[in-house]
């Protein structure tokens, strides 16, 4: 079959592959380029562990056709820390035990990281709001709210 | 249409493990040449934190910082044989195998810096900060890492242990129908408050109040997010989630996350939580572990308080929407009831 080449950046890293026609995104990702950080749940949209951040808006890998990234900016959890050094929101869920399995976590924290950019104030039910794709089985959600409000608030005395 | 609210309560004596034919964890330890130890189980962690609490009990009983230590769970080929992670009996069964060995291992560990310090291994103690030290003479010290350096590449010993844990296979009593299944169990009592819809039949949980007795909380940070986990499941269970169709025709069940409901983000329920901790005898550093008992008393609390709301008594699970307004047709209207 006839593959297209596609060049996007991934974690600020110029990144050129080959895609097969039809191909999505979160196959790409994982076996075509190697970042296995975004997860496979489910392939069909509905559990959000695939979440990617394109172009800062927060998209379902399994869901997006790789040849419609051309050019564009993709961001995914193994591009969250600085060397050694956690994002916050990295370590806000570590330390608050926000994961159990950690099956879901890579897409809730690219919905976090997409929510604090538009929004770095969020109140809980904008919290709520931004991880309503995203199913976590483990923790009953509680923890993740949790981290991420606490996470915000983090960043914001950073920033200031 | 009027919101009906309602109280549940339920309790729970679970029983830690169980027992077909007996009920065995291994574990073995061994220490790498530069004085850091390997855990080697066949049990693995779903999440809930085995891994971290086996890994506490083994720097504990060794006596070494619990940086020092690592839990490899990675292949039941490789490793030694475990009847494996449910029926909550992790922290108890495999705990109590990991105590053993590295128990084994500490004492091979101590006749190594024995010696090399020329005392007797009696007379030495660890300070848990990677040290062994002759009693009363912290002068006289040697490091773990020296200790295991001399044995590996001097005195040719392998600072090991091997641990075994078991409840053995309890038969019946022919006579009297008794048996000892088990040897430990964990209790909880929960209480939960809703309001029931009386025109769309829905369920609303609006808070639960628990209190867990899991022995000691050997991770009291995990314990907790593993019991509102758990209890949010349970609820999840109470009122939503059946791969059952609601319909006479199998085709009408679920097949994806489209369709199969669970609670999202957006129905947390405030859960206030105290955990009892009574040290179980048998248990490693008195840690029974909560495992699936988080869940179930919160089935029966929210079937009582639904009853108490609307009077409407649901025997099957999950308590739908169409299940209550069904039960309320029955009894023409809704009743508070059992208050
Ligand atoms: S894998 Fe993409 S939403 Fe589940
Ligand atoms: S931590 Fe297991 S699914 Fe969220």
């Amino acid at each position: 079959m006839a593959k297209t080449p596609v060049q996007f950046t991934l974690n600020d890293k110029e990144t050129a592959v080959f895609v097969d026609g039809g191909a999505n995104l979160l196959d790409v990702l994982r076996r075509v380029v190697g970042d296995l950080s975004p997860k496979y749940g489910c392939g069909q949209g509905t559990c959000g562990t695939c979440t990617v951040l394109i172009d800062g808006e927060p998209r379902l890998s399994c869901l997006t056709l790789a040849e419609t990234v051309s050019d564009q900016s993709i961001e995914t959890t193994g591009g969250l820390a600085d060397g050694p050094d956690l994002h916050p929101l990295q370590r806000v869920f570590m330390e608050q035990f926000a994961a159990q399995c950690g099956y879901c976590t890579p897409g809730m924290l690219m919905a976090a990281k997409a929510l604090l950019a538009r929004n770095p104030n969020p109140q809980r039910e904008d919290v709520i709001e931004a991880i309503s794709g995203n199913i976590c089985r483990c923790t009953g959600y509680e923890p993740i709210i949790d981290a991420i409000l606490d996470a915000a608030g983090e960043m914001r005395g950073r920033v200031s | 249409m009027s919101l009906h609210k309602g109280r549940g309560f339920a309790c729970i004596n679970y029983p830690i493990g169980m027992n077909l034919g007996g009920d065995p964890s291994q574990a073995l330890v061994h220490s790498t040449p530069d004085g850091k130890f390997m855990v080697t189980l066949s049990a693995i962690d779903l999440g809930q934190g085995m891994k971290s609490v086996t890994r506490q009990i083994a720097a504990e009983t060794i006596g070494v910082p619990v940086e020092d230590v690592y839990v490899d769970t990675a292949d039941s080929d490789t490793g030694p044989h475990d009847m494996g992670s449910f029926a909550s009996r992790g922290t108890h069964r495999v705990g109590n195998a990991v105590i053993q060995a590295a128990k084994e291992a500490r004492g091979v560990m101590l006749e190594a810096a024995a010696e090399e310090l020329e005392v007797n291994a009696g007379d030495l103690e660890t300070d848990g900060h990677g040290n062994i030290h002759v009693k009363g003479a912290p002068g006289r010290t040697i490091t773990v890492e020296q200790t295991a350096i001399a044995a590996q590449f001097r005195q040719g010993r392998t600072i090991s242990g091997r641990g075994i844990f078991l409840i053995p296979m309890s038969d019946v009593d022919p006579d009297t129908g008794e048996m000892t299944p088990v040897s430990c169990f964990a209790h909880a009592a929960v209480v939960v408050d809703l309001q029931v819809d009386d025109e769309t039949g829905e369920v609303e949980v609006l808070e639960v109040n628990s209190a867990y007795e899991v022995g000691r909380a050997l991770n009291p940070k995990m314990v907790e997010q593993q019991l509102i986990g758990g209890a949010w499941m349970g609820i999840s269970h109470a009122l939503y989630e059946t791969t059952e169709p609601y319909y006479p025709n199998r085709d009408h069940g679920p097949t994806d996350f489209n369709q199969y409901l669970m609670p999202g983000a957006g129905q947390v329920v405030n859960h206030n939580i105290a955990v009892l901790e009574r040290p179980a005898e048998d248990a490693p550093f008195g840690g029974k572990g909560p495992g699936e008992m988080c869940a179930n008393p919160l089935l029966p609390a929210v079937a009582n308080a639904v009853y108490n709301a609307v009077g409407v008594r649901c025997d099957t699970l999950p308590i739908t929407p169409e299940k209550v307004l069904r039960g309320i047709l029955v009894n023409g209207g809704a009743q508070n009831r059992g208050g």
